[in-house]
């Protein structure tokens, strides 16, 4: 489903934050990308949809002749539609109102003026009615994103990703800015959800237990270049050394 | 209640009815009120030349053009005397500024009743009055000359500055008094130690941002008669030279654009 | 015993000595200089001083009566312009302030918008003014030209900072689902920047309307051409009259503003 091919980054700065990511995804995977912070995580989600352009290499989406880096602007946004987002810190519009968050998921979809006047389909908010309701929310959807709790917020994003109806979800450190117990509230959500849909998934995570306990398939990402990637019950003593440098780690590793 | 209920299914929309029209008529009523004032406007001009401004002005380009270079030699005193205008009017603007701004101060006025309204209303009147009519009015009584575009420049300067620092003092920290407070200093003590370390970064980012703005005031001054670049725009102007006028334009940018850029440098080194 | 006491001395402002030395220098000359190349006919000045005495008591009673129908007129012509000029600059100054700002305008863009901010910011209104008069004619219409014009400076440059200072990631969400350009700027900028264009707006519409008063000066309407009249008329109760309904109608608009500021946040 999405395949990338010795995916390259170099900042202009001269900084290498990818060195050719070979990767391959199938359809409702769910994967963790794990590794230390400067490791290329967020650089790697983000240059899947040109957020952040990818010096060279190639990513596949959908099928073997879709290559997302040749594509023009318009074309671009076509995919960017398929693709939902979550973000570390929420990045909800904190002065637009609930609803007015999920539905801007639709904004790929909608004509200028409609969504200027914020003229979503029926079809639309009937979706966001029943997303809002799946996460929790339905009763907030009046309030303006900046009244919510961390948690409620995440859940927010993550409804506005999926109300793109989308075929892969990318997830930025979705738990950093979360208590504990939100945190595990929130991967489970992101993982049912993906259950549910059968929706294919990278998500960044630095927590290394939560990452375990969620993901299907681990990746280890070490200055740029993948250390790891196997199933949760691999990971090592020497294994998460590999990726995170010299610590105890008997703790944490699977046994 | 943006969470419309029809009788099979619910929808939402941003606003609800009685927000939407009230949207709608102020957007209307504001439509009005713009076509009103462009109307009256309208009806004092002359359209003929407006419409042939454009002619007007490609005739002007055509006179600017080439710009008399020579004329320069001529201007530097000019810009001598007004980058001065600036800067010395700006520094006593300032300095009248600072007991002004501690009078108007909720947290350190000596009195609320009398003396802060009264401060207060001589910082209302410095701003409101431009600093060409302050020059206007200055010439008459000092006379026509640099003297009279240093003190209007000082003058409108005290309202500005005075304004934003009296509103830097009503924000400062009162923590950091009460614990100078504490030690038992008294008013002048708690002054230096207590007030002036925390509006001195204000005070200067302040007192800079004036001068940028009179470099470009201190330009129009000598258009009344108080010194500096605008008497020769003026003359100039009066004499129809235009290939002269072009020059001190120039000159004109080239000083704001180097007061922005100075300004900028200060800043820096500063924050 | 320690011989030696120890001194502690306020660290100085400016921790360089020869730095500190040199601009104490170059400050003196500086003013020694402005001191030397200044003419100021001090003759003139106490010449001036009874004659000032006099100019001033000339002001008093401001006379508010006699040329009421002129103040009223140049009041309204200058409101009519305020408003006219605010809203007109104000829609030129959006497109201009999306393009200078980097983070969302292409290089050749940013440098176009940059250029027509500094070039509307280099003149002050009433050099503009002189030209527009020139070249439109007298009265308010060239005078709501200037103001629309030097808006476009002070409001285009204040909001494209703000727009530079937005939360990106507030706009990257919104650019990863998909959307246009326009959308983008729609959901994604827009509602950040806009507590600060409100504020501009009306902190603008305050600003013109004081600018208004001068530019009456050279030919450009409103109240400013009152007081011109005034002062060309040697009435100076009329003028006394003329500036004290300036300053207070700068305050009543300062109140609001302030007030409605206060609201909005």
């Amino acid at each position: 489903m999405l395949k990338t091919i010795n995916l390259k980054k170099v900042y202009p700065n001269g900084e290498e934050a990818l060195k050719g990511i070979n990767l391959e995804i199938p359809n409702g995977q769910v994967v963790a990308l794990i590794g230390p912070s400067g490791a290329g995580k967020s650089t790697f989600i983000r240059t899947i949809n040109r957020l952040v352009e990818p010096t060279s290499g190639k990513v596949y989406f959908a099928n073997e002749k879709n290559d997302i880096t040749s594509l023009n602007k318009s074309k671009l946004r076509k995919i960017r539609r398929q693709i939902g987002m979550i973000f570390q810190e929420f990045a909800l519009v904190e002065r637009l109102s609930v609803m007015e968050n999920v539905l801007s998921g639709r904004l790929g979809y909608v004509g200028f003026w409609n969504s200027f006047f914020r003229k979503f389909p029926q079809k639309d908010i009937e979706e966001a009615f029943r997303l809002l309701q799946r996460i929790g929310l339905e009763h907030m959807l009046d309030k303006r994103a900046d009244e919510l709790s961390g948690g409620q917020r995440q859940r927010v994003g993550i409804a506005r990703a999926l109300i793109q109806n989308p075929m892969l979800l990318l997830v930025d450190e979705p738990t950093a800015s979360l208590d504990p117990k939100n945190s595990r509230q929130i991967m489970r959500l992101i993982c049912e959800l993906c259950n549910e849909r059968n929706l294919a998934a990278i998500i960044n995570i630095h927590d290394v237990f939560l990452a375990q306990n969620f993901a299907e398939r681990i990746i280890g990402l070490k200055a740029g270049e993948i250390v790891y990637d196997g199933k949760p019950s691999g990971l090592s003593e020497a294994i998460l050394t590999k990726i995170y440098g010299e610590e105890d780690w008997s703790k944490t590793a699977a046994n | 209640m943006p969470i419309i209920k029809q009788k099979d299914y619910k929808t939402w929309k941003k606003f609800d009815r009685k927000r939407d029209l009230q949207n709608w008529l102020c957007w209307f009523l504001g439509t009005l009120i713009f076509s009103f004032c462009f109307g009256l406007i309208s009806s004092k001009t002359i359209w003929f030349y407006v419409f042939d401004s454009h002619n007007e002005a490609l005739d002007l380009l055509g006179r600017m053009f080439p710009p008399e270079t020579n004329y320069f030699f001529t201007l530097i005193k000019p810009i001598w005397d007004t980058l001065n205008i600036a800067t010395i009017g700006t520094t006593i603007g300032t300095l009248i500024a600072i007991p002004l701004a501690f009078l108007s101060a909720n947290n350190t006025t000596p009195s609320k009743k009398f003396l802060r309204p009264l401060a207060l209303f001589c910082i209302v009147s410095s701003r409101s009055i431009n600093s060409v009519i302050w020059a206007l009015l200055l010439v008459a009584v000092v006379g026509p000359g640099v003297l009279a575009g240093i003190i209007a420049i000082g003058l409108r300067s005290i309202g500005f500055c005075g304004k934003l620092l009296y509103e830097a003092i009503e924000e400062i920290d009162e923590n950091q008094i009460e614990a100078i407070e504490a030690t038992g200093a008294n008013k002048a003590q708690i002054m230096t130690f207590g007030i002036v370390p925390q509006i001195l970064p204000a005070f200067t980012s302040i007192s800079i941002y004036r001068w940028d703005i009179n470099i470009r005031e201190a330009t129009v001054v000598g258009l009344v008669g108080a010194g500096g670049i605008g008497i020769e725009l003026d003359a100039q102007i009066g004499d129809l030279a235009w290939a002269k006028v072009s020059v001190i334009l120039l000159a004109i940018v080239v000083a704001v654009v180097f007061s922005e850029w100075i300004t900028a440098k200060i800043r820096k080194a500063i924050i | 015993m320690n011989d030696k006491k120890v001194i502690w001395k306020r660290k100085p402002l400016i921790k360089n000595r020869l730095l500190r030395i040199g601009l104490i220098l170059i400050i003196s000359t500086y003013l020694l200089s402005v001191f030397l190349t200044t003419e100021i006919d001090w003759q003139r000045i106490l010449e001036g001083i009874p004659r000032g005495k006099n100019f001033i008591f000339a002001f008093f009673p401001p006379d508010f009566i006699t040329r009421s129908d002129e103040i009223l007129a140049g009041i309204f012509e200058s409101l009519w312009m305020t408003i006219v000029a605010t809203i007109v600059g104000i829609l030129i100054s959006i497109p201009v302030s999306l393009g200078a700002a980097k983070n969302i305008a292409p290089k050749f863009v940013y440098f176009l918008s940059r250029g027509v901010i500094t070039l509307s910011r280099s003149f002050q209104e009433v050099i503009l003014a002189i030209f527009f008069v020139k070249l439109m004619g007298f009265g308010p219409f060239a005078g709501m030209v200037t103001l629309s014009l030097s808006t476009i400076g002070f409001f285009a440059k204040l909001l494209s900072e703000d727009i530079e200072d937005i939360n990106k990631s507030q706009a990257e969400a919104i650019k990863s689902t998909g959307s246009s350009w326009f959308q983008w700027v729609n959901y994604g900028v827009q509602p950040q920047v806009m507590p600060r264009f409100i504020g501009l707006s009306l902190y603008r519409l305050d600003i013109n309307f004081r600018e208004s008063a001068v530019i009456g000066i050279v030919g450009g309407g409103g109240i400013g051409s009152t007081l011109n009249t005034a002062f060309d008329r040697y009435e100076f109760e009329t003028a006394a009259a003329v500036l004290i309904v300036i300053i207070s109608i700068v305050m009543i608009v300062e109140y609001t503003s302030s007030h409605l500021r206060k609201l909005i946040k």
